[in-house]
């Protein structure tokens, strides 16, 4: 991402100049000229952050140093009210979740793999129907306004709101899915479960693209506001029919956008448990179960912490490789272009 | 500029299916919220039979869903402020101050949102509880404890978008202020946070909705009495009788706080993200 500001250096720390010209608001200029100002402001932007490091560093940045170290004990419910008594595993932790000939590895090898699916199914739809409902919304037509609003809902309802009333939805016996499917349209001659077995993977992403589209239909519409009706006269005064100006003129000027948008749906729903957590409960059907509910579950019904940590970390390490290799394409893309 | 002829049929049918996908699910929440417990067990009904506002009283009863209602609130209004406050500070850091350690501070809290928050559920969970007992505070099973979690998760994201705002308010605002004799916290003060306010509230909003929307810390850190909606509404699941109505009607009940702010500022939100996401 390449974040460029506008404001000159040493903005903030410039004295009022006494040749230039009138200050707009009376002569309180003294207190500009104190001496130690200029140690103050060079420490003042150290303090203007200084909330906001603290608080990382003590829920984000001290625990992930902590959990890296848990991964190297043998943290397991015999140690649980004493951790530091905990024997060191060295590289046991990690050994056993990439053995994937093991029991614990083929798990975790087969919850990465769903992860990825469900990863790439969901980003790839919400994209895909964010796109849609931002270009059809452009221009003015009657009820956009409500329209839009409408859309935005399920972004902004709560997760577990939506997400239990989807689970309703999807009940065998009491649901709206199978009463349509089933009774109204007679697709299925039984009546299909959808919160387990292999439907529970389709019902997972239709319910996480139903949550997340709407996000990507605001970024995405927030972007073409941004985009000159210049470029569209000069495209249509060039004879370009609405497909190529979508083609030639929309699309290449929303990749900023996309590529902000993509990365940060990716890692949402790379990492999404809330989802599957309201819908499924605390065991996922197998079928559906994303690594962070599989990581969720074997550290809290095994209790086994240092395996646990052991495996988030191997999935940072994955996210932070995605991450790079993302940025760094996509940014020579961009700067060739 | 000429549309084609077809437009106007294609943003319809294409529109009116995501609005089918969108809305079919709120329709389901709002009319089974309004049926007895029989009809929601039985046959799905579009159209509700028999009408009734039981479940919005039996609903409180169930559980008590009045004291998880108070916890999610207080929770997520005071993870809001805190959040804001001290976005806007780090953001004006950012935007306005160039330092050694800027890029490192950005790029860092920048990249805590990629975490997976299963890596520091369970050190943190260890951390609050030590740190409790060390300083007679009580971290885990707080409110506390909650709200200082929820507000550093939205953050990084607050001052990625409040930076992008305050650079677009142009640098020579903040210079007026001080050639007027502001030092550069009375330029923010007087200058830039009113031109920002739009950003400001867009934060405020995303930042309360992801306090009152988090389950997986509200699962493990709290107890019966800090316990938040969020874990609170799978108690209408017992062992006897799930009682779908109840659910769908607290379901309609805590989204409308979020939903109606989100809808009434959510010019606010775009105005944010564009200038964020854009820059």
């Amino acid at each position: 991402m390449v974040v460029s500001t506008t404001s000159r250096p040493g903005a903030g720390r410039r004295p009022a100049s006494p040749g230039g010209p009138p200050p707009p608001g009376g002569l309180r200029r003294g207190i500009a000229d104190r001496v130690p100002a200029r140690l103050r402001r060079l420490a003042l932007p150290y303090l203007l952050i200084l909330p906001a490091v603290l608080l990382e560093l003590l829920v984000h940045l001290v625990p992930m140093v902590i959990g890296i170290g848990m991964s190297f004990l043998k943290l397991t419910q015999f140690f649980l009210r004493n951790w530091s008594a905990a024997p060191s595993a060295g590289l046991g932790n990690y050994r056993v979740a990439v053995d994937f000939d093991g029991a614990v590895g083929r798990s975790l090898l087969h919850s990465f793999l769903v992860t990825v699916a469900f990863t790439v199914l969901t980003v790839g739809l919400s994209w895909l129907l964010g796109i849609c409902g931002a270009v059809l919304m452009q221009g003015s037509f009657r009820g956009r306004a409500v329209l839009r609003a409408l859309f935005l809902v399920p972004y902004a309802l709560p997760v577990y709101a939506g997400v239990i009333t989807w689970s309703f939805l999807l009940q065998r016996d009491s649901g709206l899915v199978n009463h349509v499917l089933v009774d109204q349209l007679h697709l299925f001659g039984e009546r299909p479960f959808w919160l387990i077995g292999s439907n529970s993977f389709v019902s997972l992403i239709v319910v996480c693209v139903w949550r997340s589209w709407p996000f990507a239909f605001l970024v995405l519409m927030a972007g073409l506001q941004n985009i000159s009706d210049d470029l569209y006269e000069a495209a249509a005064i060039d004879g370009a029919g609405w497909g190529r100006r979508l083609r030639a003129v929309t699309l290449p000027m929303l990749r900023p956008v996309n590529q902000v948008l993509v990365l940060v749906l990716f890692l949402w729903t790379f990492n999404d448990f809330n989802t599957p957590y309201v819908l499924f409960g605390k065991s996922a059907p197998h079928e559906a179960d994303l690594i962070s509910i599989h990581i969720y579950q074997s550290s809290f019904v095994t209790w086994n912490f240092g395996s646990g940590s052991a495996m988030s970390v191997l999935l940072l390490l994955f996210l932070l490789l995605v991450t790079a290799v993302y940025l760094v394409a996509t940014s020579r893309r961009r700067s060739d272009a | 500029m000429r549309e084609p002829r077809w437009l106007p049929w294609a943003r319809w049918a294409g529109l009116g299916l995501l609005g089918l996908f969108t809305l079919t699910p709120l329709y389901v929440m709002l009319t089974s919220a309004m049926k007895p417990l029989r009809d929601v067990q039985g046959d799905f009904q579009w159209i509700p039979t028999t009408i009734t506002l039981r479940p919005f009283a039996d609903m409180w009863r169930t559980v008590p869903l009045a004291r998880y209602f108070a916890n999610s609130l207080i929770v997520a209004s005071v993870a809001a402020l805190v959040s804001v406050l001290i976005a806007i500070f780090a953001a004006y850091a950012i935007s306005r101050f160039r330092f050694p350690g800027r890029r490192i501070f950005s790029v860092t809290v920048l990249s805590t949102q990629m975490f997976p928050g299963i890596l520091f559920l369970l050190p943190l969970f260890m951390i609050y509880v030590n740190l409790g007992t060390a300083l007679g505070v009580e971290l885990y099973a707080s409110r506390t404890g909650l709200i200082i979690t929820y507000l550093t998760f939205s953050l990084p994201f607050s001052i990625w978008m409040l930076a992008g705002y305050f650079d677009s308010i142009p640098t020579a605002l903040d210079e007026a202020a001080q050639v007027d004799g502001s030092g550069p916290v009375g330029a923010l003060l007087r200058v830039v946070l009113p031109a920002a306010t739009p950003g400001i509230v867009a934060v405020a909003i995303y930042a309360f909705m992801t306090a009152w929307g988090e389950v997986l810390f509200a699962s493990v850190m709290t107890d019966e009495t800090s316990r938040t909606l969020a874990v609170g509404l799978q108690g209408y699941a017992t062992e006897n009788d799930v009682y779908w109505n109840q659910i769908m009607a607290a379901s309609l009940v805590v989204s409308v706080p979020v939903v109606a702010g989100f809808l009434l500022l959510q010019r606010y939100l775009v105005q944010g993200l564009t200038a964020g996401a854009v820059k």
